[in-house]
C-alpha cells in the first residue's frame, strides 16, 4: 500500500513534473525566477495550495459530479461533469481567498513571505492543471493527496532549479535580443529535455 | 475613429504580442504545436473566449464591486470555456481528446485573465471586444508560426499532408524526431522573441551587469587600469 502511494508521488514530482514535462504554470515559472528567495516562497506557496484543493476537488468530483454520484440524493442518472471546470476553479479561488485570511490572522509571518503570491495562485495552470489531471487519471481520495503533494514538489523543485540557473546567468555575455526573457525560454527547454530523461524509468 | 480600433486591433499581434512581451498564455503555447491542425482549432477556441469575455466583461464593468471582481471574472471566463469544450466535444471528438486538459486550462490562461483586468475593466465593449480579438490573433500568431516549424521539419507534414517526403517512405527527407518533443518549442519560441527584438529594439531588456570594454593595446600598463 506505502509503495503504491510512493510510487506516484515519484512519478508525479520526477517523471510527469508539471511544470517541466506537462508545461503548466508557465506564466509564474518564466515571471518570477529571477530570485532564489521569490521562486522559494511561490513555490511553497504552490504546494499548500495543491495539497488543498485537489483533494478537494477529488471529494466533489466523486460526491457530487461523476456520473451517478448522486445517488446519495436520490438522483441517480444525473451528471453534473459539465459543470466540472466552473466548480474546480471556484474551489480553487474560495480555498486560496481562506488560506489567505487565514494565515493572516494566525502565521502572519509566512503571509508576509507569501503575501504577493498567493493571490496570484488562482490563476496559475499547475493549480487548476493538477486537478484536471486528477479527474482524467480517475484518482481516488487518498491516491489525489499524494497526487496534489507532488505535483506541488515537483513544480517547486523546477521553479527553484530555474531560478539558480538564471542567478548565475546574470554574469554571462548574451546576445542583445536574447538577454532575459529569450534566453530564459531556451534554458526552460534543455531543463525540459533534461527531465525528459527520467520518462524511462519504470517504478 | 476606424483608425483607434485598427491600432487596438494590430498592435497584439506583433509589437506588444502576448506572448513574447507580456510573458502571458505560455503553457498552451507549448504543449499543442506538434501539430498544425490540433494548433488551429486551439487558437479558434482561445481567441474566441478572450475576445467574448473582454465583452461580456466590459458591458457589467461598472456593476462589478472591486472587492469580489476575480471571482466574477473567472465564473464568466468559466461558462465561456464550458461552452467551447462541450462544442468541440460535440463536433470534433478526436480533437478534443488529443487536446485533453488543454482546453479546460484556457479558464486560468493568464492573456484572458490579464486583459479582462488590464482593458475591459476600464473601457467600452466595443473597443474591448476588438482588444481581445487583437491579443487572440497575437497569440494564434506565435502558435501558428510555432506549429508551423514543428510539424513541417520534425514530420514533414503541414496539417496531415505530405510536404516533405520522408527518408522512410523512400523519399529524400531525414525527419527531425527532436522537433515533435514538446520542449524543442520552448527554444522556438526563444529564438522567435530574439528575431522579434532584432526588429523592435526597445523590447531589448536591460542587461544586470555589463562586461568591460577589453583593451586590446600592446602596452601593458595601460591594460592594467581597465582591469
Amino acid at each position: 500500500m506505502f509503495e503504491h502511494y510512493l510510487n506516484i508521488f515519484l512519478t508525479t514530482v520526477f517523471i510527469e513534473n508539471i511544470a517541466l514535462s506537462v508545461f503548466l504554470g508557465m506564466c509564474t515559472f518564466i515571471a518570477i525566477s529571477k530570485k532564489i528567495d521569490a521562486a522559494f516562497g511561490l513555490g511553497i506557496a504552490v504546494i499548500v495550495v495543491c495539497l488543498i484543493t485537489v483533494p478537494l476537488n477529488n471529494f466533489i468530483y466523486n460526491n457530487v459530479l461523476r456520473e451517478g454520484a448522486l445517488a446519495w440524493a436520490g438522483l441517480p442518472e444525473a451528471n453534473l461533469q459539465f459543470v466540472g471546470l466552473i466548480s474546480y476553479i471556484g474551489v480553487i479561488a474560495a480555498a486560496v481567498q481562506i488560506l489567505e485570511m487565514f494565515l493572516d490572522k494566525f502565521v502572519p509571518a509566512l503571509y508576509n513571505a507569501l503575501g504577493v503570491f498567493l493571490p496570484l495562485i488562482t490563476v496559475n495552470c499547475a493549480i487548476l492543471g493538477a486537478s484536471l489531471f486528477m479527474v482524467e487519471k480517475d484518482l481516488k481520495f487518498g491516491e489525489s493527496v499524494v497526487y496534489g503533494l507532488g505535483a506541488g514538489v515537483g513544480w517547486a523543485m523546477a521553479i527553484v532549479i530555474l531560478a539558480g540557473i538564471r542567478e548565475k546567468l546574470k554574469y554571462a555575455d548574451i546576445p542583445e535580443g536574447l538577454q532575459g526573457l529569450g534566453i530564459t525560454f531556451i534554458i526552460v527547454g534543455l531543463m525540459s529535455f533534461g527531465f525528459m530523461s527520467f520518462g524511462g524509468i519504470s517504478l | 475613429m476606424a483608425n483607434k480600433y485598427k491600432e487596438i486591433l494590430v498592435k497584439p499581434i506583433i509589437a506588444e504580442n502576448p506572448i513574447t512581451l507580456q510573458i502571458l498564455g505560455i503553457c498552451s503555447a507549448l504543449a499543442v504545436t506538434s501539430n498544425l491542425t490540433v494548433t488551429l482549432i486551439m487558437c479558434v477556441a482561445l481567441t474566441s473566449v478572450v475576445s467574448l469575455s473582454n465583452l461580456f466583461i466590459s458591458i457589467i464593468r461598472n456593476h462589478i464591486p472591486s472587492s469580489v471582481r476575480i471571482i466574477v471574472q473567472m465564473t464568466i471566463i468559466a461558462s465561456l470555456v464550458i461552452v467551447v469544450d462541450e462544442l468541440l466535444k460535440a463536433y470534433d471528438y478526436e480533437t478534443s481528446k488529443k487536446l485533453s486538459v488543454f482546453v479546460g486550462l484556457i479558464i486560468t490562461n493568464c492573456i484572458v485573465m490579464g486583459r479582462a483586468e488590464a482593458f475591459a475593466m476600464k473601457e467600452k465593449p466595443f473597443p474591448s471586444f476588438i482588444d481581445g480579438l487583437g491579443n487572440g490573433l497575437g497569440y494564434s500568431f506565435i502558435l501558428i508560426v510555432v506549429a508551423v516549424i514543428r510539424e513541417l521539419f520534425g514530420a514533414g507534414t503541414l496539417m496531415g499532408v505530405e510536404i516533405f517526403p520522408l527518408v522512410s517512405n523512400g523519399g529524400w527527407y531525414p525527419a527531425n524526431n527532436l522537433l515533435l518533443l514538446p520542449p524543442s518549442s520552448f527554444i522556438i519560441i526563444g529564438l522567435l522573441i530574439w528575431v522579434i527584438r532584432v526588429f523592435n529594439k526597445e523590447q531589448v531588456e536591460e542587461k544586470d551587469f555589463s562586461l568591460s570594454k577589453h583593451d586590446v593595446s600592446p602596452n601593458y600598463e595601460k591594460r592594467e587600469i581597465n582591469v
